[in-house]
């Protein structure tokens, strides 16, 4: 995927902006559904993702990171603006580079994709209970209070249930770093 | 900067997954913008992201492809964002926070909340229910002690403070919810630091229980 975001970056191809969008659209769509949005805003806000997308794509080139993390944080911030209605903290990767870019190895950045595949696969072996609050996170967007409340547990369990399971997918990646 | 505490793995799970209540995210986000450690761990983490983006089940699209403005036209990079950046980078307050409050700490207008304790609220959008202000602490100042009613994010942005936990000096960040702890201003520097609460009425519990002995609040 790195290089169709290339190839919009560099070249404005539309082609390759269509494939992106029909690979990544329908899953934004399902992400906003999820954090409660109708079917017409969460098809604006998939829209408006992609948009993004093709707006900024200069600013961001494939070599710095995976494309679907740039998307997940795009997607992630319009969440919070539109839907939470606050303001979101988290500065988009072009930002992070804008400010960090010395302490990005090469290695580093060159992995990404592998890093992504290896996250996957130690989420899929994370037990039951550390899987839920990972996702209550992610996917419906759940404070740590709420998934507390909503699974009736103390604050403190949900907290140490992701930290253990961030501590098997950092596990994971390690030896990429 | 050398940095001697962080957030809590689990608090920056939920930064990068957009689950942490706005007040708190605004303090990861300061301390992510001096803290390279965290802001490698929150890309490792805006990778869980990605990664359960990827599996999510692909819901169906009525439109196919929304027409894209300048087609094949040249590279424009828009720059505005940065230069912003760039302008607000220069005081002692770290960027992301430097909208809110100004670029200098000498800048912001104090409010005297009780002996030797001055604030700055900071205000949150309309839909956020937490508390984040700036609170000054005089040298040698002690709290009384006290306990966290929900998740409270402090981190120092001049001088330092020591409790049991340790000495938390700039851009050290403490993480806690249930904690029991006295915090004693620096008695040379005295204290300032950002502080965040994600209920308003807890932090209110908590301040009336910080000041009570000091102010009769």
């Amino acid at each position: 995927m790195p290089d169709l975001l290339q190839q919009v970056a560099i070249h404005r191809d539309v082609d390759a902006f269509r494939q992106l969008y029909q690979a990544y659209a329908p899953r934004v769509k399902s992400y906003m559904i999820r954090q409660g949005a109708d079917a017409n805003t969460a098809e604006e806000l998939a829209q408006e993702t992609l948009l993004t997308v093709w707006r900024k794509a200069a600013l961001y080139s494939g070599e710095k990171g995976s494309a679907t993390t740039w998307i997940f944080t795009i997607a992630r911030n319009l969440r919070i603006d539109r839907l939470r209605r606050e303001v979101p903290w988290q500065e988009l990767p072009e930002g992070h580079n804008e400010t960090a870019s010395s302490d990005i190895l090469p290695d580093e950045v060159v992995s990404e994709a592998e890093r992504r595949g290896r996250v996957q696969l130690a989420m899929s072996t994370l037990p039951e209970d550390q899987l839920e609050v990972v996702n209550l996170s992610y996917i419906d967007g759940l404070s740590h209070s709420e998934i507390a409340e909503k699974l009736d547990l103390p604050l403190g369990t949900v907290k140490s249930r992701m930290r253990l399971a961030y501590q098997k997918i950092r596990e994971a990646v390690e030896d990429l770093k | 900067m050398k940095i001697a505490h962080h957030v809590d793995h689990s608090t920056l799970m939920s930064f990068a997954a957009g689950s942490l209540p706005e007040a708190l995210g605004a303090v990861v986000a300061t301390h992510i913008s001096v803290c390279s450690q965290c802001r490698g761990e929150l890309r490792a983490l805006e990778c869980v992201g990605s990664a359960i983006l990827g599996s999510l089940p692909p819901a169906s699209m009525k439109k196919i492809a929304p027409s894209v403005p300048d087609a094949g036209g040249s590279i424009r990079i828009d720059e505005g964002d940065h230069v912003l950046a760039a302008i607000e980078r220069s005081g002692d307050v770290p960027a992301p926070l430097s909208r809110f409050v100004g670029s200098d700490l000498s800048g912001v207008r104090w409010k005297r909340l009780g002996l030797g304790v001055w604030h700055h609220p900071i205000e949150l959008s309309h839909a956020s229910r937490g508390d984040l202000r700036l609170l000054k602490i005089s040298p040698g100042q002690v709290m009384p002690e006290h306990g966290h009613g929900g998740t409270e994010l402090t981190m120092v942005l001049a001088g330092s403070y020591q409790d049991e936990c340790g000495v938390f000096g700039i851009g050290d960040v403490a993480d806690l919810d249930d904690q029991v702890h006295k915090p004693v201003a620096d008695r040379n520097t005295g204290c300032i630091c950002l502080i965040a609460s994600e209920q308003k009425a807890r932090f209110k519990g908590t301040f009336a229980r910080l000041f009570q002995p000091l102010t009769g609040m």
